[in-house]
């Protein structure tokens, strides 16, 4: 099936250019990270994960949501998802390939990072996340790869492959729930140390992977002529719908117990990033327009009107995908670093080469995807024709 | 020549286990020694249990910065902030970022956060408070390495192998204390003077106070203790004569965010 990947449009081959551009011009960088270390970036002893440990968390809720088209379509028997499941599956593995990559160029020693195969740790979350992310990109490429196949020939998929199929589901709730444990065991971080941290991460990972789902899905049947249907998007939209309530729903349960029991250790973290502490306000505008437009995009979606017509659903998608990265990826880690365990303010902002290696990564990210939804594509536009 | 099954099976299986799971299945079946354990030589200083009490009435602002330049000094511990040569020179706010810190000082709302009542004695308000890595009896910064590259020494020594250190600062990610560095970038040319006693560092991993384990073993007391002028006690929390039991029984002590569960090993006297 590899063959299709390798014939396309001009469109096809740009795109490819691009992306292997720009993938390359993170990788000059990245080689002058190695070079220098670390200190290239924006983070320091007191903020000491940052833009890219914030990528990977929000990455490991897209590829979790693959759950949401798998769960319908293989345990309800719901079969207008039997078109876009491949779609969920292939992005999960462009979304777990991005994250072991962003785990991996946020290493001091990435020379090294096999020591975690060579001392296996079992008392590590981060040794679970390692076994759980490998895992999942496994399932997905061979459950993808070969439903894809079987569908081209249109045989029935072969009977091995269900239990992975079945595997493939609590899985996929275990990558995003290990990684919100890699945070919420800590200690002496008070806006991590919270029981909702895995919840909150499923349901902002539910409603960021089937919305983005919806804008690929929307693209796709523009660009090919495979078209995914418009039931299915409806119900992805269902799906972000009450994923973004719950979302909203569990943050304010978060802010009634912080603030309500008045903890000063766990209240500043918030403090910090709503309305700014000892005078440094940097996040504020961003958390305040994350929390807005998200539960404005929630009660929108609500709206059948707005839902139902396709202009206005990719926009609200394309908000919900923009302020739960704001939440996620900007906050959440900057959030539980500042004030520091000694409770100093001190502020991070990720610098231009951080910028461009996470950009680097989110380009190879894509060149998967492409090549992925290149071949799923023309596979179905072959069954078609 | 040949082998007979026995010792087929025997190869087989060992080669299977190493193809498996490398050296690390071995070493899972039998844990061997740690690799950067230090062997002590007699006349080693030992102790079922390391603990230090600092008597912050007899630390004053100089002996504090001795202390702590004393420790830095021993075990080339860079300064990016006061670097040896101007032309390395940084931007104070991105010096502040690279900085490690062994033993430093902090005052009391910084060191003990939370436990600072809106009045309280100026002498307490403005005295230099001793920090340093506190070799929790229960650090969670061993309990999240993903490599055992920190670990626990059985006599509570909180190690760090920095030859293991995959340098993915999850420890500092789990310090409650802040007591844990990064080497952000290159170390050796801000290290004034390089002590041959203790190796340099490379970028890429993490540091900090490992209770001087190497002048332990050569029968030392910590660099800080010595020259505390007193205002430092090392010892063995275990043995009732000694001189930490002593003065926790003589004196009220405090320790750093205690309710954390972590078990600190550095008692401070107020």
């Amino acid at each position: 099936m590899l063959e299709k990947a390798l014939v396309g449009s001009k469109r096809y081959y740009g795109l490819v250019a691009i992306l292997a551009g720009l993938f390359a011009l993170g990788f000059l960088f990245y080689l002058k990270q190695l070079n220098v270390g670390l200190s290239i970036t924006g983070m320091g002893r007191d903020v000491s994960w940052g833009f890219y440990i914030a990528q990977f968390t929000y990455l490991v809720g897209v590829a979790a949501s693959a759950v949401m088209v798998v769960l319908p379509y293989y345990l309800h028997n719901y079969k207008a998802f039997g078109r876009v499941t491949i779609l969920g599956e292939f992005l999960a593995v462009a979304a777990v390939s991005m994250c072991v990559l962003f785990i991996t160029v946020d290493l001091g020693r990435p020379d090294r990072i096999l020591n975690v195969l060579k001392y296996p740790t079992p008392g590590s979350v981060l040794f679970w996340d390692m076994i759980v992310l490998n895992g999942y990109l496994l399932l997905n490429i061979v459950i993808g790869w070969k439903i894809l196949e079987c569908e081209r020939h249109s045989v029935a998929p072969p009977k091995w492959l269900k239990p992975f199929i079945y595997l493939s589901i609590p899985w996929a709730v275990s990558i995003h729930t290990v990684t919100a444990f890699l945070y919420a065991g800590l200690p002496g971080r008070g806006y991590w140390l919270t029981a909702i941290m895995a919840p909150r991460f499923l349901s902002s990972a539910f409603a960021a992977g089937p919305s983005l789902l919806i804008l690929l899905c929307l693209l796709v049947r523009k660009y090919s002529k495979f078209d995914p249907g418009k039931e299915q998007i409806q119900t992805l939209a269902k799906i972000v719908t009450y994923a973004t309530l719950i979302n909203v729903f569990f943050f304010m349960c978060e802010i009634f117990t912080v603030f309500y029991s008045q903890l000063p250790d766990h209240m500043a973290h918030f403090q910090y990033l709503f309305v700014g502490l000892d005078g440094k306000t940097q996040l504020v505008p961003f958390m305040w327009f994350a929390l807005v437009g998200m539960t404005i995009a929630g009660l929108f979606l609500v709206n059948p009107k707005l839902r139902k017509n396709e202009t206005t659903l990719a926009a609200l998608c394309g908000l919900v995908i923009v302020t739960t990265y704001i939440d996620k990826g900007l906050g959440l880690i900057s959030g539980g670093f500042v004030p520091n365990p000694l409770e100093q303010v001190v502020e991070y902002w990720p610098t231009v080469p951080e910028a461009i290696i996470t950009l680097g990564v989110w380009a190879m990210g894509f060149l998967i995807l492409t090549v992925l939804y290149k071949i799923a594509v023309s596979i179905k536009e072959e069954i078609k024709s | 020549m040949g082998i007979d099954r026995r010792e087929f099976i025997r190869i087989a299986g060992l080669s299977t286990l190493l193809g498996l799971g490398g050296k690390g299945a071995f070493e899972l079946l039998a844990p061997g020694r740690v690799e950067a354990e230090i062997i002590p030589a007699t006349g080693s200083k030992k102790a079922k249990r390391w603990a230090m009490v600092i008597n912050q009435k007899k630390l004053d602002d100089n002996t504090a910065q001795q202390c702590s330049a004393a420790c830095h000094r021993v075990h080339n511990v860079p300064d990016f902030v006061n670097p040896p040569d101007d032309k390395l020179k940084l931007n104070p706010a991105v010096a502040q970022r690279y900085e490690v810190k062994w033993l430093w000082t902090e005052h009391f709302h910084n060191a003990f956060p939370g436990d600072a009542p809106a009045h309280m004695a100026e002498k307490v308000e403005h005295m230099p408070f001793l920090v340093l890595c506190n070799h929790c009896a229960n650090p969670p910064c061993v309990r999240v390495c993903p490599t055992k590259a920190t670990f626990q020494r059985e006599d509570g020594i909180v190690m760090m192998d920095m030859h293991r250190c995959i340098g993915c600062r999850f420890c500092m990610a789990g310090c409650p204390y802040g007591s844990r560095s990064f080497n952000w970038r290159d170390p050796r040319p801000y290290v004034k003077e390089q002590y041959p006693g203790y190796p340099t560092r490379e970028i890429g991993v993490v540091e900090k106070c490992t209770f001087c384990a190497e002048r332990l073993a050569q029968g030392l007391q910590p660099a800080c203790v010595e020259v505390s002028r007193g205002a430092i006690v090392f010892g063995d929390l275990e043995d009732e004569k000694s001189e930490v039991r002593e003065y926790l029984r003589k004196y009220f002590t405090i320790r750093r965010k205690a309710h954390l569960g972590t078990n600190p090993q550095v008692y401070y006297i107020v």
